[in-house]
């Protein structure tokens, strides 16, 4: 179970770099937009397995206002971009 | 057993984690991306928290693992819409090799209007209604 759990951690932390790569990359704010709310389910996930492998349910709390905050956020840019009116960047 | 099907649970949700940043990173538009990356990270995160559920197996602990699980499915799909919708209206170019964007030919970016195709003369005049004035 143990590496199991290790593996998991490595491919989650894999996935992240790759997610923050578009975030630095991304041609315009709407593709970095994507990628943030990528890395809140990611992290959402790496809560839930650090949850098993410490046997800490009170983790989940901190998953439940990660996802929450994540769905704001992309709500949030979504507005502040349809404000903004067409764009160039 | 258990051990075996939490084990299962949990590299399948942290394989498809690491599908959906593969899309993220390798797709060639907003909205290709967007189709990689809601569908495949809430996937995930529903799968880990099932292994979660399973692994605790208390009632406190399945029902919170279950709210996460419903709140990624309402939420996933409302998001990439939103987002979709203004990466749209911003100006994101699509893809060259898109085949079909039915938006194109009826919207009109600078008013952000949009039309149906099937306008006259006499119904395309806004009339307002009593209570616009």
């Amino acid at each position: 179970m143990d590496t199991v759990i290790l593996l998991s951690q490595v491919l989650m932390s894999f996935a992240l770099i790759l997610a923050f790569v578009r975030v630095v990359r991304g041609p315009s704010l709407p593709d970095r937009v994507v990628a943030l709310e990528l890395f809140a389910s990611i992290v959402v996930g790496m809560v839930g397995v650090y949850a098993i492998k410490m046997d800490v349910s009170s983790f989940l709390d901190a998953a439940i206002v990660i996802a929450l905050m994540g769905f704001l956020a992309a709500i949030g840019f979504a507005r502040f971009l349809e404000r903004g009116g067409p764009r160039d960047d | 057993m258990i051990e075996m099907i939490k084990g299962f649970l949990i590299l399948t949700g942290a394989l498809f984690m690491l599908l959906a940043a593969l899309g993220i990173l390798r797709l060639p538009d907003l909205l290709t991306r967007m189709h990689a990356t809601t569908k495949a990270a809430a996937l995930g995160v529903i799968l880990i928290m099932l292994s979660v559920a399973v692994h605790f197996g208390e009632v406190a602990v399945v029902a919170r693992a279950f709210a996460i699980i419903v709140f990624v499915v309402m939420t996933a799909p409302v998001a990439a819409h939103v987002i979709g919708r203004a990466g749209y209206f911003v100006g994101s170019k699509l893809w060259s090799g898109t085949v079909k964007d039915e938006l194109r030919p009826n919207y009109d970016p600078l008013t952000h209007e949009l039309k149906s195709g099937l306008e006259t003369e006499a119904n395309a005049v806004h009339q307002p209604r009593e209570s616009d004035r």
